[in-house]
């Protein structure tokens, strides 16, 4: 029997890093999916984009796994997108009882005062304002199924603490945690449980970029993984320079199962104790 | 294969409650277990003391497991014969992983007539007690090369209660504790995390509550703070185990000096 057994789990940004890992974690418990991701590029963004060919991979892994998957190719900050393919999804599943809230970018840095109003824009409204919709369009179908559920909003350390030259990433992220706190207060009597989850950097295309080595080491003209991986082993408390997308989805899992079913309004950091530091 | 197979932990105050159940679940998923509690009388309580009937139900329902357990009537106060229970345990099964600081006591006594008594009793177990058994099982979890310490703080432990404050202080101190292990520690690849349960439905969070009564009837605006978000009145000693397991295994390995509320809301209430 899995810990999430026959339970549907909607998650954004679902093709592949952590959004992937997430929907497979869940599958390999039990769980059916309804994933969506832009599979384009996004304006601004370090990471190369992820593709159609991304959530394919993302549908064969999960069925292979025996499992039912609704992937659809939708962006987050378009409602009506999105809702559509939640309400398609819940259709053909039956039911929904988890949500992930993980699409996101990692943007491209810059001193505060020197980041384009477009790309704070974009920003605020993937990252902060695509959690809130994924919310909204879910909320009705956990409110239906009258047995409660949980929703997991992807933040980060960026919502617990400043990170210097990603202001519009740490202004979203912290965003998040009170998106988090409002509705884990409103929903508490639905019995629909609410928390987000913290990652320190994770091993995914979103941070594993030249981007994001540049970020982390300016005092060098052409970082490499490696001088990346001393920058970020410092950052950590425990002993490492980042975490694997599949110990978020541990931390996923447990908050969707009821294992946690009265665990509501907690900020779970998976971040080697950066927080700490 | 179990989510801590083959992994030895330690377990305080395991004779009953939330102990108990942290010693069952960790066995169900296959780790083996050293017990302490102190299995006698408790002054000043309104509960009943655990006994060491209760201790021995324990070690039957984790052998009944398949799981080895070696458990010993010991005093979390008593820094020798905790150093005894836990260096014996260790020689016996081989190693140590997980530690879980879960004994302690509550006392509900408004401001005014919590006695000395008291406040050493509660700060000298739910405190110090923890600090013993962190100190003296730390040199195991090095030696193992790294592990996992789960202590129990309290929604307490967070915000205040009313009427409990040698408890709530207590609790808050563990909080400390807890952090300043997750610092140092970490470089071992310890990781060190309180829990903080509202209300469970053990003999301590039922047969003890009494005293509220007449306090809260006297400040009524104080009530709403035991209230919980969740519509629940109280959560059971298996919830708090869920969470224990989570943090002990692996799934949370790069999980440290978190603070990790399983109480259906009561600290965001």
């Amino acid at each position: 029997m899995g810990r999430v057994e026959g339970k549907v789990a909607f998650i954004t940004g679902a093709a592949r890093g952590q959004g992937r890992s997430h929907a497979l974690r869940l599958a390999q418990e039990g769980a059916d999916i309804i994933a969506i991701d832009i599979c384009q590029g996004v304006a601004a963004n370090n990471a190369p984009p992820a593709t159609e060919e991304d959530l394919v991979e993302t549908v064969r892994q999960v069925e292979a796994l025996d499992r039912r998957i609704v992937a659809t190719k939708a962006d987050v900050r378009d409602f009506d997108q999105l809702k559509a393919a939640l309400d398609d999804g819940v259709a053909q599943l039956g039911r929904l009882d988890i949500v992930s809230a993980n699409a996101g970018i990692a943007g491209s840095p810059h001193a505060a005062e020197d980041i384009p109003e477009e790309e704070w824009t974009d920003m605020i409204d993937i990252n902060l304002n695509g959690v809130w919709r994924a919310a909204k369009a879910a909320i009705p179908h956990l409110k239906a199924s009258g047995n409660g559920g949980s929703i997991i909003l992807t933040s980060s350390d960026a919502g617990i603490f400043a990170y210097p030259n990603i202001g519009h990433y740490v202004s979203a992220k912290h965003g998040v945690v009170g998106l988090m706190r409002t509705l884990a207060l409103e929903l508490a009597p639905h019995f629909i449980r609410v928390n987000s989850i913290h990652p320190t950097t994770v091993n995914t295309p979103m941070v594993q970029n030249e981007g994001t080595y540049k970020l982390f080491r300016p005092d060098i003209e052409n970082p490499t993984q490696k001088d990346f991986a001393d920058a970020a082993i410092a950052m950590n408390a425990l002993p490492i320079p980042w975490v694997e997308p599949v110990d978020i989805s541990n931390a996923v899992l447990w908050l969707a199962s009821d294992e946690s079913r009265y665990v509501t309004g907690v900020m779970l950091p998976v971040d080697a104790g950066a927080a700490i530091k | 294969m179990g989510r801590v197979e083959g992994k030895v932990a330690f377990v305080t105050g395991a004779a009953r409650g939330q102990g108990r159940s942290h010693a069952l679940r960790l066995a169900q998923e296959g780790a083996d277990i050293i017990a302490v509690d102190l299995a006698d009388h408790i002054p000043n309580i309104d509960y009943p003391s655990s006994t060491e009937e209760d201790l021995a139900e324990t070690v039957r329902q984790v052998e009944a497991l398949d799981r080895r357990i070696i458990a010993t009537k010991t005093d979390i106060r008593d820094r020798d014969a905790m150093k005894a229970a836990i260096d014996d345990g260790v020689a016996q099964l081989g190693k140590l992983d997980i530690v879980v600081a879960n004994a302690g006591i509550c006392v509900i006594a408004d401001w005014e007539n919590t006695s000395v008594d008291v406040w050493n009793q509660t700060i000298g177990t739910n405190l110090t007690g923890a600090w013993n058994t962190l100190q003296l099982t730390t040199p195991h979890l090095i030696a193992n090369g790294g592990g996992s310490i789960i202590l129990t703080s309290s929604a307490a432990g967070i915000k205040g209660l009313p009427f409990l404050s040698a408890y709530v202080v207590s609790k808050h101190g563990v909080v400390g504790l807890m952090r300043s292990y997750a610092t140092e520690l970490a470089e071992y690849n310890i990781r060190v995390n309180t829990i903080h349960p509202t209300g469970v439905n053990t003999p301590m969070g039922t047969l003890g509550g009494g005293a509220f009564g007449p306090l809260l009837e006297a400040h009524p605006k104080l009530g709403g703070m035991l209230a919980n978000l969740l519509p629940i009145e109280i959560t059971e000693p298996v919830d708090q185990s869920n969470a224990v397991l989570f943090l002990a295994s692996d799934e949370g390995r790069y999980v440290t000096s978190l603070e990790l509320t399983v109480d259906a809301g009561n600290t965001q209430f």
